[in-house]
């Protein structure tokens, strides 16, 4: 694959065609891009928007998420501008609790509101995984917009019981205390 | 049935089907829309019908059941053609006598005619009645003209010789050429030009590519694309092909939602004639270009809608928008290129082709051409769809086509754009309607809804409706869109409950920006229009609430209390009668007073008490007083 070079906070990082802004400043040890949907194992999502960053193309600066935007040639990123910042402070607040790993680095003591449940964040790892690893669809996204909440497929819970291998990328324990919920 | 190949014979079945008209001396036209449906129209034409039949007079007058006439409001729309006498709310009783009097001594019935509102003058014909009068129908005239379920009269009135043109003498790269150089712009919302978004999938590198139709129409009280699909489907088809022409794609889809069930039934059957007829399927026109149309019933999301969504639904997956830093245009549908038009747009390409790119460029603004259909809704007293050329002023829009506020009420704001659009004050009335000028005022165009509000709308309670439902159709994928819309939704919650606090204006404002940064896709990108666009032009009504514990217009109901004028109460007792809780107390034999603590401010006594002594009032005095 051609190899290419964009410049992420000032630093000229090489990467390969077809990677993602979040990979690419991954293998940099000083670059650190927060994530909470974000898993090597899985597809990203797209969807916490922690690892917002913010890019220049020509003349024009544009805020895009890292974990899906593809890297290209001369691409200029900066990690940490004024409005970035600003966006991950209101996410760690409005994701709380599962944010609180990143208060302290951002300044943030505690939160002015509270997530629906506070232990999940709806990541959706265990979806994916359950989905893209495991093929077997079991744990779903039952609704939309602010009802969304983690739920399984009614009747495949057993498949479940023998896997158990999501537990480990749910960091609320949301989707452990829902199996003991439903007697498992 | 011939199958049509050339532009002669769509020319010989267009003559075919107006040389049976020829003895027709009168047609009436019957609005079949979904609007008047409701209004019983399809009784009305049943009842023409027999009339028609009982008085022998089928060799010389038609009746046609027509799309939507726009005039929502007064249906059933009943229009004589030729002379185009336009009776309102016809009722089937009403049937014998237009019969008598129209049809056979060509006199008019006044009662069924348009007053106007100010000098109770009567209209007799379509042009007359302001609501059409200021109108520019163009997509629309066709709609009261065809009966949608009939290939023949969309023939008639020169359907398809746009696409007979297109596909036996014009090049892929002069049709894109003319929507370019037309400026047509994405009637859907966004106003990007299509004929950019056209040549930007034609180029995409791949074989196969799609063409879509986006008729997931999901604003309140919004129905511009219902009607065309519903009136004239056959628009939108043509259209299409001529996209998918110019493009290269041999698939097309039309994405409706299943809560059309009008539109989708004279869609597929609009598809089934015109293939019958060879306008679609193999070697149309005798070109050697092959496409087809699938229809893809929507379940229901609003956010369906959103582009990338839109095409993860026809591709089986829950309809969630996608990051789209590769647009759809290049990868969209099973990441093929993949150009989304909504019904509206695509239903501008026939005119443009046969008109001229002069004559669509003649309509409008300097950056926004041609028409654009408005679902004109809410408190103003002529309701419906209205098309008028970009550029009319909002004031044109509301004072001249809608007749104004009824009650005598003032104006106060005008919403467009969809649920995340946002208010327009009563200061920018005189702004231009066009894609930008809209955008600039903290609104937008949106697929065309508008409603009207007046002095009895609370501004908080609005951004309040549009939040809450927002926070419900946003599908939940990304956290600033799901949790900034569920945090503001609590905070207007609250305010409107009286529980307002100091700082809730600009913790608004804090998350909005966020919501409007970080989303994912448009739907969360305008998500906080609302909240943002009320704060703007009202926040001292935001104030009222917050630090008075007052609501001025007296919607909020935490924060109002119902009151009886005694200079006005005559005493007849009927809010008493009427009170579901015994909240009304006779204070004196002509007098009676509420109790405030029992009252649960159903509104009741308000509407029992009679007009003319108007003597319950709803009051919302603030803290200071006593509300809490």
């Amino acid at each position: 694959m051609k190899e290419i070079t964009v410049k992420i906070d000032g630093k000229d990082i090489k990467c390969k065609n077809g990677m993602t802004i979040l990979e690419a400043a991954k293998t940099d040890p000083e670059i650190n891009i927060p994530t909470l949907c974000y898993s090597d194992k899985l597809q990203p999502r797209g969807s916490c928007r922690l690892c917002m960053v913010e890019i220049t193309k020509g003349k024009r600066k544009k805020l895009v998420a890292s974990c899906v935007y593809p890297v290209e040639e001369g691409l200029v990123v900066e990690t940490k501008t004024e409005k970035v910042i600003k966006i991950r402070k209101m996410l760690i607040e409005l994701l709380w609790p599962s944010t609180q790993h990143l208060a302290e680095e951002y300044g943030i003591t505690s939160s002015r509101f509270a997530l629906a449940q506070d232990d999940c964040n709806l990541c959706g790892m265990c979806v994916r995984y359950c989905a893209e690893v495991k093929k077997k669809n079991v744990v779903y996204f039952k609704g939309r917009g602010v009802n969304r909440k983690i739920a399984f497929v009614p009747g495949k819970i057993d498949e479940c019981i023998s896997c158990e291998e999501c537990f480990s990328l749910c960091s609320g324990g949301y989707i452990m205390n829902e199996m003991v919920k439903l007697g498992h | 049935m011939i199958k049509i190949e050339t532009p002669k014979q769509l020319q010989d079945l267009k003559n075919e089907v107006l040389s049976k008209r020829v003895d027709i001396k009168k047609y009436i036209t019957v609005c079949s829309g979904t609007g008047c449906i409701a209004y019983k129209s399809p009784d009305v034409s049943k009842a023409f019908d027999e009339e028609i039949k009982k008085r022998e007079l089928s060799n010389s007058v038609q009746v046609r059941r027509t799309g939507c006439h726009g005039f929502c409001e007064r249906g059933p729309i009943v229009v004589i053609l030729p002379e185009k006498i336009c009776y309102l709310g016809t009722k089937v009783e009403d049937v014998p006598e237009i019969v008598e009097k129209t049809i056979v001594n060509n006199e008019v019935i006044d009662r069924l005619l348009y007053k106007d509102i100010e000098t109770e003058e009567l209209m007799k014909i379509v042009e007359d009645v302001p609501f059409y009068k200021y109108q520019k129908r163009v997509l629309l005239a066709n709609n009261a003209l065809i009966d949608p379920t009939s290939i023949g009269d969309y023939i008639a009135i020169d359907g398809y010789s746009a696409l007979a043109k297109v596909l036996t003498g014009i090049s892929r790269d002069e049709v894109i050429k003319t929507v370019k150089d037309a400026n047509l712009r994405g009637r859907g919302g966004g106003g990007f030009p299509a004929g950019v978004k056209w040549e930007t999938t034609r180029n995409a590198p791949g074989k196969t590519k799609y063409v879509l139709v986006n008729a997931d129409e999901g604003d309140p009280g919004a129905y511009m694309d219902r009607s065309i699909l519903e009136g004239n489907p056959h628009s939108v088809i043509e259209g299409l092909i001529i996209g998918a022409y110019a493009i290269g794609a041999k698939e097309g889809f039309i994405y409706v939602r299943e809560e059309y069930p009008l539109a989708l039934e004279n869609t597929r059957l609009a598809i089934e004639r015109a293939g019958e007829y060879g306008l679609l399927g193999k070697n149309i026109f005798g070109s050697g270009f092959n496409f087809n149309i699938t229809i893809h019933r929507g379940a229901g999301a609003f956010v369906s809608g959103e582009s990338s969504a839109l095409m993860s639904a026809i591709e089986g997956e829950a309809g969630e928008p996608r990051p789209k830093y590769i647009h759809t245009s290049v990868q969209g549908l099973w990441d093929k290129p993949s150009c989304l038009n909504n019904v509206e747009t695509w239903a501008n390409v026939p005119f443009i082709i046969n008109n001229g790119v002069e004559w669509f460029r003649s309509m409008g603004t300097e950056e926004s051409k041609g028409t654009k259909i408005f679902s004109l809704v809410g408190k103003v007293n002529n309701t419906g769809l209205v098309e008028v050329p970009m550029g009319i002023t909002l004031r044109d829009i509301i004072f001249k086509i809608g007749s104004g506020i009824p009650d005598g009420k003032k104006f106060k704001a005008v919403q467009t754009g969809g649920p995340s659009g946002g208010v327009i004050p009563e200061s920018l009335l005189d702004l231009p309607v066009d894609f930008d000028k809209l955008y600039e005022a903290g609104s937008m165009m949106g697929s065309g809804g508008m409603i009207v509000m007046d002095e009895d709308t609370c501004m908080v309670d609005t951004a309040r409706y549009y939040t809450d439902f927002l926070a419900h159709e946003s599908c939940g994928k990304c956290s600033p869109c799901r949790e900034g819309l569920r945090q503001m939704l609590k905070i207007l919650n609250r305010i409107t409950a009286g529980e307002g606090r100091d700082g809730d204006i600009e913790l608004l404002e804090e998350i909005a920006e966020v919501v409007h940064e970080a989303s994912l896709c448009a739907l969360g990108g305008t998500a906080a229009n609302p909240i943002l666009s009320t704060i703007k032009y009202f926040r001292d009504e935001y104030k009222a609430h917050i630090n008075e514990k007052r609501c001025p217009a007296n919607v909020c109901n935490a924060l109002i209390k119902y009151h009886i004028d005694p200079e006005k109460c005559k005493g007849c007792g009927l809010c008493k009668k009427n009170c579901p809780v015994d909240a009304v107390i006779q204070v004196e034999e002509k007098l009676f007073e509420i109790d405030v603590e029992k009252c649960i401010k159903c509104g009741a006594c308000i509407i029992a008490c009679p007009k003319k002594f108007d003597a319950v009032k709803k009051i919302s005095e603030g803290a200071s007083v006593g509300v809490s």
